[in-house]
């Protein structure tokens, strides 16, 4: 047994610490230390420069454009990324529509999708929720009707985000109606947001920003060579990728790189009359922290290992849902941590671009967006499959309860 | 980075495993607890299968094993409840042998403990010490061309059934000094020593030791006068290591029962692994364990770390991990169970305690988590 990391492992980390160190634009990465998410254009640029090394989705093969890592090197790449404040490689097109496509599409698919979401010239999101249809998604009710070339749209998908910056939409609507069970009418379709139909409404996150959608679908029109593998097996698809998420899925970066930060302006905070890092308390909340950190590390170098040795393709472990519970457990105490090292500081919404454009900030820049980032971070337990939800696999897919 | 076992592994795993397996049942065990220091019989089968020469040199007589064949032993004795001495014996006693003892120390002392004929203790605490390793008041002065021990050792583990004893001593330097302690190896029934022997909450056996004017030949001297306290921290670290793994044993054991309790009981007309509150639970105490399997593993390779501050670190933040899960997965495998989980005569209760006494050795959570707070930086 050994827990450290090979040489060769090193190297590999070396390099892209030093590739994203060299080429992440300044201005991004202040913009996500202070605390906010990507913006469109910081999620797109990175793409692009990552893309020109092949390097903006990680999980795909070579022949797709992809760096054909293995399960470690992706690994490596994502906690580095996020380590060093950059933006992810956006999911929808890296890690859902990509696998789902390489995995289950046609040549024709790949060949018209891949390269443009490689490159972020197609911004991609994903319609799976609905209204009734959240922790129980195979009670979606939008339905595809097929007529002659097409399939006729007609439904609603909630909590898309970002749908208002995508060109596209991949999304699991409802092509039986009279399946025996709910899961086998239901299939996989990739949908152009600019067809006629289509409505978005934003909704208005507790963090003030507009992140999240309504999706309207009014007769949407969508050619039948879009629907990916075979009608009514698409809740195969969206199975796969729900497993296919876990590498990175903990975020242990982001964590770590919030508790850094903490670290950081804690040394600036007076408390008690000393500076807040000399505070017992603090010490010991963050020492909490990182013995949790480093648990969940080598869980999830076990788990990407074991991953690894099945040469990438083996069966999602039920084990990651693991990963996901703590891993969200822990960037949200993280970005909890640095929102209380602000104190009172951190409860205004400060205007900071204002403030920068007349070059006299009179508040501390990153205390508004750290708090903006905590309370966006309590979704982190509530996508991608509830906690409670990840328990209920563990109950049943491990414990056999 | 490599979690594999190699076959050797497997098959050192596989024969501690199919030994305990076969005579180490919750019931005979009970017939072990009325003997002190366990069976002596299968004290012997340990030694014929190797596990007592484990981390030994070849040339000490041992068998060379390293980090993770010891990970592998001390879980499957923790699977089974093991009372017998074998983390005072090879883990404490025989890591201060090995890494501090003479050429003629080891000769005299590691292959008759290799083959079963002598146990050791490691007689470090004291009870006002808590667990401050460097907390030492036993007072070792010059006699001749010898030493003379005074003082008291609290809650020596396996301390009441030892041969030899590894005692730490002050030569020098104040109450909590790290320089000017000794280690001295000490017969257990050497003139001026008397034992009060008891059990530990887990049937362990221990003793609290009164040195009055021992007198110690130079030869007995473990390492260099004044130094002892790097010898006192390996011990700690190997014991940390050991009981860490002990505990994934103990916490597989008590989960499997737990899973099997929630799967046959019936409440309400159904198993009450059918209601989602205690599936919950369950899953909460799955990944309790699996992450104090991760810091278990973290406690098997730290040792070997070269830095002194990073060992020391990633040591604490092991043994704090290994607390939280132990106390998580123990508590609720009592709570799951309901009233039988009370019971002496139910084996929950056993592995209970014994993993609250591994989570009071070698420092509690907290006070390894005010170890990692102090080195926030």
């Amino acid at each position: 047994m050994d827990l450290q990391f090979t040489a060769d492992e090193i190297a590999f980390r070396n390099e892209v610490r030093a590739f994203i160190r060299d080429n992440l634009p300044r201005e991004i990465h202040d913009h996500m230390r202070r605390g906010y998410t990507a913006r469109k254009q910081d999620t797109v640029a990175w793409h692009r420069i990552l893309n020109a090394r092949h390097w903006a989705a990680p999980s795909w093969p070579k022949e797709w454009g992809g760096p054909g890592w293995t399960p470690v090197q992706r690994m490596i790449f994502a906690e580095e990324n996020l380590l060093a404040a950059a933006p992810e490689p956006w999911p929808a097109n890296s890690n859902l529509m990509g696998p789902a496509v390489i995995q289950f599409g046609s040549e024709r698919q790949k060949k018209r999708f891949l390269a443009p979401a490689a490159n972020m010239d197609e911004f991609w999101s994903q319609g799976f929720s609905e209204p009734n249809a959240g922790s129980d998604l195979a009670a979606l009710r939008t339905a595809a009707v097929r007529d002659g070339d097409d399939y006729v749209i007609n439904g609603q998908k909630i909590w898309t985000t970002n749908a208002h910056w995508s060109d596209w939409c991949f999304a699991i609507v409802r092509t039986d109606p009279k399946a025996a069970k709910p899961q086998q009418g239901i299939s996989f379709i990739l949908i152009d947001m600019k067809s006629p139909g289509i409505t978005i409404r934003p909704i208005i996150s507790i963090d003030g920003y507009h992140h999240l959608n309504e999706v309207f679908f009014d007769d949407v029109r969508v050619p039948a060579w879009q629907l990916v593998g075979e009608e009514n097996r698409g809740w195969d698809i969206a199975k796969f990728l729900l497993g296919n998420e876990r590498i990175g899925i903990a975020r242990l970066g982001r964590s770590r790189e919030r508790l850094r930060f903490a670290l950081e302006k804690a040394r600036g905070q007076r408390s008690r009359g000393k500076p807040l890092i000399e505070d017992s308390g603090f010490r010991r909340r963050v020492a909490e922290l990182e013995v949790e950190l480093k648990a969940l590390e080598i869980t999830q170098l076990r788990l990407v290992s074991a991953h690894d040795k099945a040469h990438g393709d083996g069966k999602p472990d039920p084990l990651s849902s693991v990963l996901k519970i703590k891993g969200s457990e822990l960037i949200q105490a993280a970005s909890e941590l640095v929102m209380d090292v602000g104190g009172p500081l951190s409860m205004p919404i400060w205007a900071q671009e204002l403030e920068a454009l007349t070059n006299s900030p009179e508040h501390p820049d990153w205390t508004t967006p750290s708090t903006a980032l905590y309370l966006h971070l309590r979704a982190a337990s509530i996508y991608g499959g509830s906690n409670e939800i990840q328990k209920n696999i563990l109950a049943k897919a491990v414990l056999g309860l | 980075m490599d979690f594999d076992l190699t076959d050797e592994q497997r098959q050192l795993a596989d024969s501690v495993g199919k030994l305990l397996a076969d005579d180490y049942s919750f019931d005979k065990r009970k017939g072990y607890l009325k003997q002190a220091g366990g069976s002596a019989a299968l004290w012997q089968s340990y030694a014929d299968l190797g596990l007592l020469g484990l981390p030994f040199d070849e040339a000490d007589g041992g068998f060379g094993g390293g980090p993770t064949e010891l990970m592998l032993v001390m879980e499957a004795l923790g699977r089974s409840l093991v009372i017998e001495p074998y983390l005072p014996t090879v883990v404490l006693g025989g890591t201060a042998i090995r890494v501090a003892g003479s050429a003629e120390q080891r000769k005299r002392i590691l292959p008759k403990l290799v083959e079963g004929g002598l146990k050791l203790a490691f007689a470090h605490g004291e009870a006002e010490a808590r667990y401050d390793l460097s907390d030492v008041t036993t007072t070792a002065r010059p006699s001749g061309s010898g030493w003379v021990i005074d003082g008291a050792k609290s809650v020596v583990q396996g301390g009441s059934v030892a041969d030899l004893l590894i005692v730490s001593a002050r030569m020098s330097g104040a109450r909590d000094d790290p320089d000017g302690i000794s280690l001295f190896i000490i017969a257990a029934d050497a003139k001026g020593v008397s034992r009060k022997s008891y059990r530990l909450r887990d049937g362990t056996d221990a003793a609290d030791i009164v040195l009055s004017g021992v007198e110690v030949p130079a030869g007995d001297l473990l390492g260099k006068p004044g130094e002892g306290f790097t010898v006192v921290q390996r011990v700690t670290e190997a014991g940390i290591a050991a009981v860490a793994a002990e505990a994934v044993g103990a916490m597989e054991v008590i989960q499997a029962m737990t899973l099997d309790y929630l799967k046959t009981r019936k409440q309400f007309g159904r198993a009450i692994g059918q209601f989602q509150a205690l599936q919950h639970r369950a899953a909460d105490m799955l990944i309790a364990l699996e992450q104090g399997r991760s810091m278990a593993m973290l406690a098997t390779m730290a040792p070997g770390i070269a830095d002194k501050v990073e060992r020391a670190r990633n040591l604490a933040m092991a043994k704090a991990g290994i607390g939280r899960a132990a106390r998580f997965v123990s508590q609720n495998a009592i709570q799951l169970h309901g009233g039988i989980g009370m019971t002496d005569e139910y084996a929950v209760g056993h592995y209970f305690r014994r993993l609250m006494v591994i989570e009071h050795c070698f420092g509690d959570t907290d006070h390894h988590l005010a170890t990692v707070a102090d080195a926030v930086a």
